[in-house]
């Protein structure tokens, strides 16, 4: 709004409405010889001089500050949890990054993310292979197939689920989820046992199979709403063109609005991943919290660096808590690479910008 | 919805071919579908009822497949196919979400008394049918309103800067990282207050000693607030129209006293649906309260010192609790934390519908 400019910033007309901050030079008026322009016309002469401690230069300072605040925040962050995470990385005896347990309390402190990472990351992709296609295949038919009257109240369902908190996710996963998936894993193990990631002699249920629905459950309403909102955004045109060629319904959104939409759907399953990534209680609920790297998906097991912390949070003692700060250290570095990724993907294309929210 | 389907008219590429798969004859497949698999998976012994409607709905697909080629030709067949996916898609994401309000709702009524609002965990051990979540309760309001005092002012004038003030360079960084930090994961913002404000700040006044309190779990909650204030005060200052800056202007009125009279006003409602928005989500965070919090089974009205439980997290402790009144409890304080959370996310979209903003 032209603040560069001292003549709109500083609200000219003699001083009818200027502040009190601003009244003594107002007041005494500047020279002619400092305006360029002859004092007769619109008052130019009469304009205040820019004062350094107005409510103009204050409140423009105060705003400058709340929003350098989330820098401030984003840099606080990373200081603090790397100088309570390097006593306890200097105290540990085996490789943080290779070491495949988590005991860093005792004397001799020993613990690594080998395991941790490997859950997390198999956890958030298995999630995401099953609530992509489902997400997408909802938010196609909000935005193409479903007419307006359900469409409408079916994605404030959709945008509600978005608010319902994890921990009762991760209660409806522990106390009811449970069954059908533990059935699901004995007939899995029974006819594809062969298969190593389904393999094994039980007990089954509490697995990393179980941990990845209710996360697919999770993502699922912000994928959807995120892509609807882009394939919303399809221009009419290039759908007419397509149908008027004569595509089917399926051909005009394979040829207009999918390829219109791939950088949102892009952004839209990045942020998922950022959020499966992060997952703490529901995941800490429904995981059967082990420490091993095994790539079977139905056995008991399974475990994550922010599980890992919610559980292993309650007996840890300095060295422990420091430990602890190193894992969720190590998940804001990926969360952070993955959610800038994400961003900067939306942010080449500016008309997906405030449908991301 | 494109233009075709506005105005009505009737040629569609569904209906100008002549020759189509009737609905009798889908109708026929379906079912021929489901009983071939019920004969496949009953005569092996593979599998129940729910083998037989997944193994159902391939056959489904591949016998409309195969009909719908032969009597339309293979793109319209692709059509139908595809269709069919993108509707059992939805099917297919109703069904869990159906019964996790099922089981919310039957489960939770079990102990929705008034003892369960009027008393605390104290004192009541593992063979005790009592107890509730009176303590929780205050924890989570007590958290939440301070969160919203610190994160409401900050993101606001965030906001106001972003769209206001900021040029260049600083003001999109800025942006950029307030689109980030919306996807910090909260058991990160716990674990940043744990280190920054639990083990550095509170030894000063606590005889060195890190001190858990409600007020840590309420500045971890403004971590995650901030970011999601700041997007949507920004965008609705966005939409506040130009011309009404100008006349603010013209008339005189300096730039500080037309944001703070004029524009804030005018998006204010807009505003106020976001701060709701993100407190419903800020009010069912766990994992930062389980951090600083500590947790706890008393009622603690002090939110700067000592122990505090909030919902989320008195439903995290009741379900990994032995006792076996526990997992009642937990469902109960999991139906009033869902209640609170879309009570305020469904005023806050109705507040929105009235908004006379639009994009």
């Amino acid at each position: 709004m032209g603040d560069t400019s001292p003549r709109s910033a500083e609200t000219g007309t003699g001083g009818t409405l200027t502040t009190d901050g601003r009244r003594g030079s107002a007041g005494g008026g500047v020279p002619p010889a400092h305006t360029p322009d002859s004092p007769g016309l619109g008052g130019g002469g009469g304009l205040p001089r820019r004062t350094r401690f107005g409510m103009e230069s204050g409140f423009r300072v105060l705003t400058l500050a709340a929003g350098a605040m989330v820098l401030v925040i984003i840099v606080a962050i990373a200081v603090f949890l790397i100088s309570k995470a390097v006593p306890a990385l200097r105290a540990n005896t085996e490789n943080f990054f290779t070491f495949n347990g988590w005991s860093p309390n005792g004397t001799e402190p020993r613990f690594g993310i080998a395991a941790l990472a490997f859950g997390t990351v198999l956890s958030a992709v298995l999630a995401l292979l099953v609530a992509v296609p489902v997400a997408l295949g909802i938010a196609l038919f909000l935005s193409h197939y479903a007419p307006r009257r359900i469409a409408t109240p079916l994605g404030f369902v959709i945008d509600l689920l978005a608010a319902v908190p994890s921990v009762v996710f991760g209660l409806w996963g522990r106390d009811v989820f449970i069954n059908p998936v533990r059935d699901f894993s004995v007939w899995l193990n029974e006819y594809f046992g062969w298969l190593p990631i389904f393999g094994g002699d039980g007990p089954f249920g509490r697995s990393i199979m179980l941990g990845a629905l209710v996360l697919a459950i999770m993502v699922l309403p912000i994928i959807t709403s995120l892509s609807r909102e882009v394939f919303l955004q399809t221009p009419a045109m290039n759908e007419e063109a397509a149908l008027a060629l004569g595509a089917t319904k399926w051909e005009m959104i394979r040829t207009a609005v999918l390829p219109y939409g791939k950088p949102g759907i892009i952004a839209a399953v990045m942020l998922g991943l950022g959020r499966a990534l992060g997952e703490t209680i529901a995941l800490a609920m429904t995981l059967g919290i082990t420490f091993d790297i095994s790539a079977n998906l139905i056995e008991n097991g399974g475990n994550t660096i922010a599980a890992n912390i919610a559980n292993a949070f309650g007996e840890a003692n300095d060295t422990g808590r420091g430990a602890l700060i190193a894992s969720g250290l190590v998940l804001f570095a990926i969360t952070l690479v993955v959610n800038m990724t994400a961003r900067a993907i939306i942010y080449r294309r500016r008309e997906f910008r405030d449908s991301a929210a | 919805m494109s233009l075709l389907e506005r105005t009505g008219v009737a040629m569609t590429p569904g209906n100008i071919r002549t020759r189509k798969l009737s609905t009798a004859v889908v109708l026929g497949i379906a079912v021929a579908a489901v009983a071939l698999a019920a004969v496949v998976v009953f005569g092996l012994g593979i599998g129940n009822w729910v083998l037989v409607v997944a193994l159902g709905g391939v056959f489904y697909l591949a016998g409309v497949y195969v009909a719908a080629s032969r009597v339309e030709g293979r793109r319209a067949a692709r059509n139908r196919t595809w269709s069919a996916l993108i509707h059992s898609a939805c099917v297919l994401a109703i069904l869990p979400l159906a019964s996790v309000v099922w089981t919310l709702v039957s489960k939770g009524m079990e102990r929705l008394d008034g003892d369960f609002f009027g008393s605390s965990m104290n004192n009541i051990g593992a063979r005790d049918p009592e107890g509730g979540a009176y303590h929780a309760i205050v924890g989570t309001l007590e958290q939440v309103g301070i969160a919203t005092v610190i994160t409401v002012p900050l993101g606001v004038l965030g906001a106001i800067y972003l769209v206001e003030y900021g040029r260049g360079r600083f003001a999109a960084a800025i942006r950029f990282f307030v689109d980030v930090m919306t996807g910090i994961p909260s058991i990160v913002a716990g674990l940043f207050v744990l280190s920054f404000y639990v083990l550095i700040v509170t030894p000063w006044f606590n005889d060195g000693r890190p001190g858990f309190s409600g007020f840590a779990a309420a500045l971890a909650l403004s971590v995650l607030m901030l970011p999601t204030i700041v997007r949507s005060t920004e965008e609705m200052l966005r939409l506040v129209p130009g011309p009404l800056r100008e006349g603010a202007y013209a008339l005189g009125v300096p730039k500080w006293k037309t944001i703070l009279r004029i524009v804030l006003p005018t998006a204010l409602s807009g505003i106020v649906t976001g701060i709701m928005l993100a407190i419903a989500r800020a009010a069912g965070e766990t994992a930062p309260v389980l951090l600083v919090a500590g947790g706890g089974a008393a009622i603690n009205f002090n939110a700067f010192e000592n122990n505090q439980s909030s919902l989320a997290l008195f439903v995290y402790q009741q379900a990994g609790d032995a006792s076996r009144y526990a997992p009642a409890r937990a469902w109960t304080a999991a139906l009033t934390l869902v209640a609170l959370v879309l009570i305020l996310t469904i005023a806050a979209k109705l507040l929105a519908r009235r908004n006379q903003l639009t994009r």
